[in-house]
């Protein structure tokens, strides 16, 4: 026990290596909000854009949709950070993963978004232009804020597991929680700054997990 | 200045891909066998889960509730370098493929238990009622009546945690177990170039690309007709 | 045991059950007792407690205070196997409570096979005389959404009748149903009625009562308020309580 202690919870690493892990801890914060605002307000810029329904536009909507849907985003970051060196184009890996997990968020949220657009009712378009609201109008004013509603928990759900891969910037050096932790815990040779690494994710993401099952009960509808 | 013989070069190498296929190759299989171990795994302890859930004794369920969000709050990545690089400080020595066995039995039991949970939560009070009332116990009640139910209710979440969770899979790549990317990435190193890695998502993408659009066709289903 | 060499004198008996949700006292000491081939019918306003009192005889509900017996053998002890008892119990309810995903002979044979543990072929074998009994066998292979309300009760009845139990239990089997079926699932109730089956029946169908119960019993506000034979408590009301009730129901 005493060996387990000295190993995953020694005060005495933890205490020498909190404002690294801390530091990698404004830098996973940083990272995963970038991320989500980003990667929410594209989803939704897709989703209306297709909603329009321009043939050629929409395949490439959803041909970019199902690309960052079907791959996983380990292997999107891994090309996108030793790939754009090759043709020329250098980005800093903060950029790198900010973007690739922007844009499978976005994917993500494109699908719930547009799922949520067109379970509106005919009825409901119908009612609105015949009042005489243009399609615009009607989408924004009448369509969008009744799928929004629907679209909050599966959305909160999908954020959430999306948010947590910022920890796979670590793999393209992001100096961000995990780095930062398997560093010290190469150095310290114990296993404790990856405790504390792994305390920060739970500070940040076991709050919002038991806020979304709050927000699943809020806004349950009937299955 | 995107000059395409420098992106076919790059990207699209076919001598590289030629060199370096059995590599990939192996790798595939190794995910296969991956996916094989980990999906049935993960859903039945998921299944397990919400099965003990549904029995509502008050001090467990909070447990179980505590327990999975746990799971579902630590980047599995965090997990399998915690099970990885944490436990042979003891001097045991996990083998990668055991690692991420556990690692990923817990994480995605999680979120199949609370698929499960949900879709045993959307049968109504009166199916139990009646299996009981035939003098059928609990577990017999759950197996035959409520879970056939309650999985339907639930399979197009369930295929949907199942693709994330074979995409998981590819995180693997970093604790060394020699998997589609983690070959993928050996390639690389080999040719240097990037062909490797686009065959690599070549291959997820014949493996995942079909699923995800039956998908959302199923979702956009499920959704209009609440 | 001893019960088990001679006919009991009852199939059913409750004593001074009580049973409380929280604060509130849905039963406050209700006695039942059901003779063999007996019919009783429970009558009484929404919210008195017959549903209650009717789940309390195969512990659906467990009572808070009082003891339920079957044919003798007291079930509200600790230490029953309550899922033994349960196959002597049959229960038909309100909204039917088939199983989706099963076909009707499914529905009938599941609790055979799983509980019985009879095969397959004698369970099934089983389920059709039980589905023949409420006329239903050509309808062995439907599912039930392909099958109306109506027939949809029926198999409800074959699911508990196949079990061969001491006593029925029907909560408002016909409550549910549009006007026009409600008579085929009477008729089943009342062939199985002639047939020796013991039944509890709670019910708002007043001409069935009349024809075909032996005994009535009027509950309200938790409690047992009247009872006695058909004749008596129609025609001759004693609280104003079963006045009021008949009056609302009958409509004058
Ligand atoms: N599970 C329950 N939880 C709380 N209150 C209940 C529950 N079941 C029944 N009740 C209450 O007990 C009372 C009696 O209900 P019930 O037996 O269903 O009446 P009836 O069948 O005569 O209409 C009602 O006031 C009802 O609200
Ligand atoms: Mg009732």
């Amino acid at each position: 026990m005493d060996r387990f202690l000295d190993q995953f919870f020694n005060l005495e690493v933890m205490a020498k290596y909190l404002p690294d892990v801390a530091a990698g801890f404004v830098v996973t914060i940083q990272l995963a909000l970038s991320v989500i605002v980003t990667g929410l307000t594209l989803g939704l810029a897709l989703a209306v854009i297709r909603a329009f329904q321009i043939r050629p536009v929409n395949w490439l909507i959803i041909l970019f949709v199902d690309l960052f849907r079907a791959l996983p985003p380990l292997v999107i970051l891994i090309i996108f950070y030793f790939g754009l060196p090759f043709i020329g184009l250098t980005m800093s890996a903060f950029v790198i993963s900010w973007l690739v997990l922007a844009f499978v968020l976005a994917s993500f949220a494109e699908e719930i978004y547009w799922a949520g657009i067109t379970s509106v009712n005919r009825g409901q378009w119908e009612a609105s232009r015949s009042t005489g609201l243009g399609f615009t109008q009607t989408l924004f004013y009448v369509v969008i804020p009744q799928a929004i509603r629907m679209t909050i928990p599966p959305l909160t759900n999908r954020t959430i597991a999306i948010t947590k891969n910022t920890a796979l910037a670590s793999v393209v050096t992001v100096e961000e929680m995990l780095t930062v932790a398997q560093t010290s815990l190469a150095y310290a040779a114990n296993t404790s700054p990856l405790t504390m690494a792994a305390v920060g994710y739970l500070l940040i993401f076991f709050p919002l997990t038991m806020a979304s099952r709050w927000v699943e009960s809020r806004y349950a509808w009937k299955r | 200045m995107l000059d395409w013989e420098v992106i076919k070069f790059s990207f699209f190498n076919a001598d590289s891909l030629r060199e370096i296929y059995p590599l990939l190759l192996s790798g595939w299989w190794m995910t296969i066998k991956l996916c094989l171990a980990v999906v049935p795994l993960g859903f039945c302890f998921g299944v397990f889960l919400a099965t003990v859930h549904s029995f509502r004794i008050r001090g467990l369920n909070v447990c179980l509730v505590v327990f999975v969000d746990f799971f579902r709050s630590i980047p599995p990545l965090v997990l399998l370098i915690y099970v990885t690089y944490g436990l042979p400080f003891f001097g045991w020595d996990v083998p990668p493929f055991a690692a991420v066995l556990v690692a990923f039995t817990f994480n995605s039991g999680s979120y199949y238990g609370e698929i499960v949970r949900a879709g045993i939560e959307s049968i109504p009070a009166g199916q139990m009622e009646a299996a009981r009332s035939t003098g059928l116990t609990r577990v017999q009640a759950m197996t035959y009546v409520i879970l056939p139910q309650a999985l339907r209710n639930v399979a197009p979440d369930l295929t949907s945690n199942t693709i994330e969770l074979i995409k998981a899979t590819s995180i693997a790549s970093v604790v060394a177990l020699p998997e589609l990317l983690r070959m993928g990435r050996v390639a690389q190193g080999l040719v240097y170039n990037a062909t490797p890695l686009m065959a690599a998502a070549a291959i997820y993408l014949v493996m995942l690309w079909p699923i995800v659009r039956l998908l959302s066709r199923l979702e956009r289903r499920m959704m209009s007709a609440r | 045991m001893a019960q088990t060499t001679a006919a009991p004198r009852y199939v059913v008996e409750a004593y001074d059950i009580h049973k409380s949700f929280g604060d509130f006292e849905a039963l406050k000491g209700v006695n039942l007792t059901v003779a063999p081939q007996e019919l009783v019918f429970i009558i009484g306003p929404s919210g008195s407690g017959k549903s209650t009192m009717l789940r309390c005889c195969n512990l659906l509900e467990q009572p808070s205070r009082g003891v339920v017996k079957i044919t003798g053998e007291e079930i509200t002890h600790r230490g029953v196997d309550i899922n033994k008892v349960r196959q002597r119990i049959g229960m038909v309810f309100q909204q039917f409570n088939l199983y989706p995903h099963m076909s009707a002979l499914g529905n009938v044979s599941l609790a055979l096979r799983k509980v019985k543990k009879m095969a397959r072929s004698e369970a099934e074998d089983r389920a059709h005389a039980a589905l023949t009994r409420v006329g239903l066998d050509d309808k062995a292979g439907n599912h039930p959404t392909e099958l109306s309300g109506g027939q949809q009760q029926r198999v409800a009845i074959a699911r508990a009748i196949a079990m061969e139990p001491d006593v029925i239990l029907f909560d408002e089997p016909t409550s549910a149903l549009d006007p026009e079926l409600v008579g085929s699932v009477l008729e089943v109730m009342r062939e199985l009625r002639e047939s020796g089956m013991t039944m509890v029946v709670v019910s708002h169908e007043m001409r069935f009562a009349r024809d075909a119960a032996d005994r009535v019993i009027f509950m309200d506000g938790g409690l047992v308020v009247e009872e006695g034979t058909p004749e008596r408590v129609f025609t001759d009301a004693r609280s104003d309580r079963l006045k009021a009730f008949l009056t609302s129901v009958t409509g004058h």
